[in-house]
């Protein structure tokens, strides 16, 4: 049985009334009574390529601006400029939470950066970035997963999931044999308790049926829970003024990644995806289509920072995506897939205040087949580096087990504070 | 165990008699099906693609007039957003309406199947702007005539709707020496103005889209040349209404733009292409319809659609040479299909989309809806709202794509509701009777006939694992 028979129809208002003192008598001590290992761990998966030119615009590259015309981001200074990183390279000025914390020494910036994959298209460039291969098919279960199996035990020797993916269903990087939860923030009320307890009855010869639907029980409770809890917290917004104040989805996922993470016994890890950034036409410059999709970015983000509070010091965000986009402009005011792009780290956990790019430059005999940015850093190398300063996963299984065929992409050091 | 598999897997999941329908002959019951066109089983009105998009052209002009007349510099996307929503909402409600009607109703439904399997194929979205109301004329203009007809025609159709150029930016894309690019280009010579402000030249997304997700599949054998050349051949494969340069065809209509299209031969996977204007990218088009890596892809995706998540090697093998001997005759792919051993493995089960799901609801219950927000209800709530699959590779369709365990909650969740509105008049068992035939568990019985009411019970058939799989 998925959880202790017999159970009563009125069990599970009775949790949710009677709180975290209540639920610890009735439900398996390991979910509960787990401190976990302090590190906190979200990725943000950005589905349709960004364009790395645009949220991350080199203004000191001569080239930037014959290229990308219309849809650079000018100089640091100007009307509408670049939120400035350094002497080449600013933020786009829709990002202005991640230059807050780039000055808070929170965010590292990664740029001329790609996964192994070199053709372009959208679904291989996404199942090689969460596969963790060098090739897009290959095994059905992703790095994160892997990484997941991995992971030291918390002090108290965890058994419940440890990862939690804010959708409905578990996208490829979470997936595979470690078992993970999957929460959308949209909320099931009100599942009728007898109905689910024969559900559990009618299931219990179907394993996979079963194990899913213990999983979202599982989860119910954990969501009540962390509501009761903000409910208790006097500081804390109510749930409908938390949903005035992330009107966008980045905003309301990420919302509900930090509810989960802050609630007791919470997933450790968290995966959030946000897509929108496929810019074929009519991309928008300082202002425009990405600009409005760069700014939902930007707030979902704080919403996460903020919603976190107290765990933000041992978090680690990383914000990826399938490739880049095409340097030059193309014939539709927007750009078309491309090669090299550009990823972010952020956190308290990250010794951030930093760009992180060996840029081969915009020239047109430096770009990868005549119109890409090319590529000199592997994400694999820096998400190996955080599964094993952050996550303290041992080197070795990162290397075999995690990201295999990785030997070329090297870890890179010191990203996480000691 | 036949006739379930071909009116459970195959079709759209049994409304009551079906099953016997099927039992004689289940194999002919199914080819019966896929003869002719496929319309929509429910006869609404439903407004055509090139009324609504004109319609969608003369609200924009309108705002935009409103805009300049008020000055109102800020409200300025939100005005046109606006326009766009409110010239589309009724068409998409509309559609997605008829679309479950057809589906709950519909007596050819593995015919409707296919009608949405090639609708996935070929997906739009409904999520971009200028598609949401035209999305499901792609599916009941371009695919329902051609679903049973040759797979070069239903490939024309479609990269030749005005859905799928919107979708995939190509009604705007030109050619360098076209004569648009070198009209305007002599003009800033002229001035002495340096570069013009805008520059002309290829999107490359349709292009791309058509040989990746279309037709040959990402690993088909192309290269990025390919790519750019054939978004070079079908420079001008557009929309007609417009203004100045964009002056000219039907509004809402497919429209070869001439004065768009790059000039002269192309090179495209090694064949030089000599042919003008329209006809050259009609060539590709019925070129790459012939090609044993396009008919290897299309097996593979009705293979897994229609028998297993991990395609049967002989299968796939025995339907892609259906396809290259009869030139892409699509009644004998499918009829491949249907002869393939594998078709009827009782074991080998496909766990239900939610589109799946709610059909198949539908069907067993005999209902249909009768409010387009009942539908629209129930597909945000179980995460696939339809004509919205996001990106133009479709809906995934594999278990592990639909198998999360929230999604399971938010399907006990809405189970549980249509059991509460269906309550009165069901005899539970006759319904899984009729609904699952022999696939029907004995515990699965024992729990309907326990259940504390008869809602409940029929929320306890829904969500039975049986029931879940086709």
């Amino acid at each position: 049985m998925p959880w202790p028979a017999p159970m009563s129809s009125s069990r599970r208002r009775f949790l949710i009334g009677a709180g975290a003192l209540a639920a610890s008598a009735t439900i398996p001590n390991a979910l509960f009574a787990y401190t976990g290992g302090s590190s906190r761990l979200v990725v943000v998966i950005l589905r349709g390529a960004l364009d790395g030119l645009a949220a991350v615009p080199p203004y000191g590259d001569p080239d930037y601006l014959s290229l990308h015309r219309e849809l650079a981001i000018a100089a640091p200074g100007s009307p509408e400029g670049a939120l400035a990183l350094n002497n080449t390279f600013g933020l786009h000025p829709s990002l202005s939470f991640l230059h807050e914390r780039f000055g808070a020494g929170e965010l590292v910036v990664f740029d001329a950066v790609a996964s192994p994959y070199r053709d372009r298209s959208h679904f291989d460039g996404q199942n090689v970035l969460e596969n963790g291969l060098a090739k897009p098919i290959g095994t059905a279960d992703g790095w994160l997963n892997r990484a997941l199996a991995a992971l030291p035990r918390g002090g108290s020797g965890r058994s419940g999931e440890r990862a939690v993916a804010i959708s409905q269903n578990v996208p490829l990087i979470l997936r595979g044999e470690a078992a993970v939860i999957s929460k959308s923030p949209q909320a099931t009320p009100d599942v009728d308790e007898d109905l689910l307890a024969r559900l559990a009855d009618l299931y219990s010869k179907d394993d996979w049926f079963s194990a899913r639907l213990s999983e979202a029980v599982q989860t119910e409770k954990m969501v009540d829970g962390a509501a009761a809890d903000s409910a208790a917290d006097s500081t804390a917004m109510s749930k409908a003024s938390a949903k005035a104040a992330y009107p966008n989805r980045v905003g309301a996922v990420a919302h509900m990644a930090a509810e989960l993470m802050r609630s007791d016994g919470g997933p450790e890890i968290a995966v959030i995806e946000a897509s929108g950034w496929d810019t074929h036409a009519n991309q928008g410059g300082a202002k425009g289509l990405l600009a409005t999709r760069l700014a939902g970015l930007d707030q979902g983000l704080k919403s996460l920072a903020d919603g976190l509070g107290p765990l933000w010091p041992q978090t680690a965000v990383l914000v990826v995506t399938e490739f880049g986009r095409t340097a030059a402009v193309n014939g539709t005011r927007g750009t078309d897939h491309g090669t090299g792009g550009c990823a972010f780290l952020l956190g308290g956990a990250v010794r951030g205040g930093r760009v992180i790019a060996d840029w081969p430059g915009l020239a047109r005999a430096a770009l990868l087949d005549n119109r890409d940015l090319k590529p000199t850093l592997d994400l694999r190398s820096v998400f190996k580096t955080v599964l094993d300063e952050h996550m303290h996963v041992d080197a070795n299984t990162l290397a075999k087990r995690v990201f295999p065929d990785s030997s070329g992409a090297r870890p890179l050091q010191g990203l996480i504070r000691a | 165990m036949q006739a379930e598999i071909a009116v459970l897997r195959f079709g759209l999941g049994a409304r009551p008699g079906d099953l016997t329908a099927a039992a004689q002959e289940p194999r002919a019951w199914l080819m019966s099906q896929i003869k002719g066109p496929v319309p929509l089983a429910v006869n609404v009105p439903l407004a055509p693609s090139d009324q609504i998009f004109a319609g969608l052209l003369a609200a924009r002009d309108e705002r935009q007039k409103m805009k300049q007349a008020s000055a109102a510099e800020s409200a300025d996307a939100k005005v046109v957003f606006n326009a766009i929503r409110e010239a589309y909402q009724p068409h998409y409600r509309a559609q997605v309406l008829a679309r479950a009607q057809s589906a709950a109703l519909t007596s050819r439904p593995f015919a409707e199947r296919l009608v949405h399997f090639w609708a996935n194929h070929f997906a739009v979205s409904a999520d971009k702007g200028v598609v949401y109301g035209l999305a499901g004329t792609l599916e009941n203009e371009a695919i329902r005539p051609h679903v049973a007809g040759r797979f070069v025609d239903l490939l024309t159709a479609v990269e030749q709707h005005p859905a799928m150029i919107a979708f995939l930016d190509n009604q705007y894309s030109v050619g360098k020496d076209s004569m648009a690019a070198t009209h305007v280009a002599a003009r800033f010579r002229g001035a002495d103005s340096g570069q013009p402000k805008r520059q002309f030249g290829i999107n490359e997304n349709l292009a791309r889209e058509i040989l990746e997700l279309h037709t040959l599949g990402v690993n088909g054998g192309y290269s990025q040349t390919d790519v750019t050349s054939f978004a070079q051949i079908i420079t001008g494969w557009s929309i007609g209404g417009g203004k100045g340069r964009l002056a000219g065809g039907v509004p809402g209509r497919f429209y070869f733009r001439d004065n768009l299209h790059e000039p002269g031969p192309k090179v495209f996977l090694g064949k030089t292409y000599t042919e003008q204007g329209q006809r050259q990218g009609e060539a590709v088009l019925a070129d790459l319809a012939r090609r044993p890596e396009t008919a290897n892809f299309i097996a593979t995706k009705l293979v897994r659609h229609f028998i297993a998540d991990d395609p049967p090697p002989a299968a796939v093998d025995r339907v892609a040479r259906a396809f290259l001997k009869s030139g892409g005759d699509l009644p004998q792919v499918y009829a491949a299909l249907i002869e393939s051993p594998d078709s009827w493995d009782a074991d080998a089960r496909k766990f239900k989309t939610p589109e799946d799901f709610v059909f198949s609801t539908l069907r067993a219950l005999n209902v249909s809806p009768a409010q387009p927000e009942e539908v629209i209800r129930t597909f945000d709530l179980l995460g696939q709202r339809q004509y919205t699959p996001g990106s133009p590779a479709g809906w995934p369709d594999t278990s592990k794509s639909w198998d999360g365990s929230d999604a399971l909650m938010h399907r006990v969740l809405w189970a549980s509701r249509v059991g509460a509105k269906y309550e009165s008049g069901v005899e539970p068992a006759d319904l899984a009777a009729a609904a699952l035939g022999a696939y029907a568990r004995p515990d699965t019985l024992t729990a309907l006939r326990r259940a504390a009411t008869s809602g409940q019970a029929v929320a306890l058939l829904l969500m039975s694992p049986e029931f879940q799989r086709r």
